[in-house]
């Protein structure tokens, strides 16, 4: 019953963190907006039953992913520089971050704090990480090592791709 | 199942639809990467929910295998905004209308 209240206040959070993150002007506030929806989002994956899938939503989206995001709008250093000019922020900017950064924290507080024995906070079916991962590496283990051949591909690429003109040009010079 | 289906596919569909707004509308590159972000969250909540509903784990693997590519993806979509910055020193796509060759 709880579970149900805690999925339509997670989703309305999850539905305007994103919304506040798509009109946004400054990509790096997108990025922290985007962060508070995927914090919502592994709360709800928690709830249906997939606890291991939501840990790994906060660590490789909220931890590598969105860093990632933030580590290449502050290299390109492409935002909007006069913020010293703006004054600082009021309640308007202050009252959608407080609003669902409070849900967020309530909700998880509540989440932790719940009976475990009544298996009121524990979704009544949930993959364990022994079923997760007998899964994982026998029946899909062909699609482990083609996800691992694609992600050396991408770091392949992304190097190559990165790679500045003079470099390549010193790197022309050695061989 | 806490919920139906049917809201949590509701819930999914209004995320991929800021999210396909996200990609058409903004003119910066790394707004257009996060609408595609929003976007894949959105197919992974779609996959949640049937693993969920059918009570199976391996809609929970799909979105191991989503998360991988995402991972992937932006790892080469940065570079190349990263690319096209070095190019262009601007991250608009109104610049970007030529090809060479």
């Amino acid at each position: 019953m709880i579970a149900t209240v805690m999925f339509y206040l997670l989703g309305a959070v999850a539905l305007g963190a994103t919304g506040l993150a798509i009109i946004q002007r400054n990509p790096v506030y997108a990025v922290i907006y985007l962060v508070k929806s995927i914090f919502a989002l592994a709360l709800i994956f928690y709830l249906l039953g997939a606890p291991l899938v939501a840990a790994l939503q906060v660590i490789v989206y909220a931890g590598a992913i969105m860093v990632l995001f933030l580590f290449v709008i502050m290299m390109l250093e492409v935002t909007p520089t006069n913020a010293s000019t703006r004054s600082a922020p009021g309640w308007v900017q202050w009252a959608p971050v407080l609003l669902l950064a409070l849900t967020l924290v309530t909700l998880t507080l509540v989440l932790i704090g719940l009976d475990p024995v009544t298996s009121e906070g524990i979704p009544r079916w949930h993959a364990t990480p022994r079923d997760f991962g007998y899964a994982l590496f026998k029946e899909y283990a062909l699609a482990v090592k083609i996800i691992s051949f694609q992600l050396s591909f991408a770091a392949v690429g992304a190097f190559h791709v990165g790679m500045t003109e003079r470099r390549r040009a010193q790197l022309e010079d050695q061989s | 199942m806490i919920v139906p289906l049917e809201h949590l596919l509701i819930l999914a569909t209004l995320l991929f639809a800021m999210g396909l707004g996200c990609v058409l509308v903004r003119r910066n590159l790394i707004m257009i990467l996060i609408g595609v972000e929003i976007m894949i969250n959105a197919v992974g909540l779609v996959l949640i929910g049937a693993s969920a509903f059918w009570q199976q784990v391996d809609g929970q693997i799909m979105v191991l295998i989503l998360m991988a590519i995402t991972a992937a993806e932006v790892a080469i979509g940065l570079a190349l905004v990263v690319y096209l910055h070095q190019q262009k020193k601007s991250i608009d796509v109104g610049i970007f209308d030529e090809m060479r060759g």
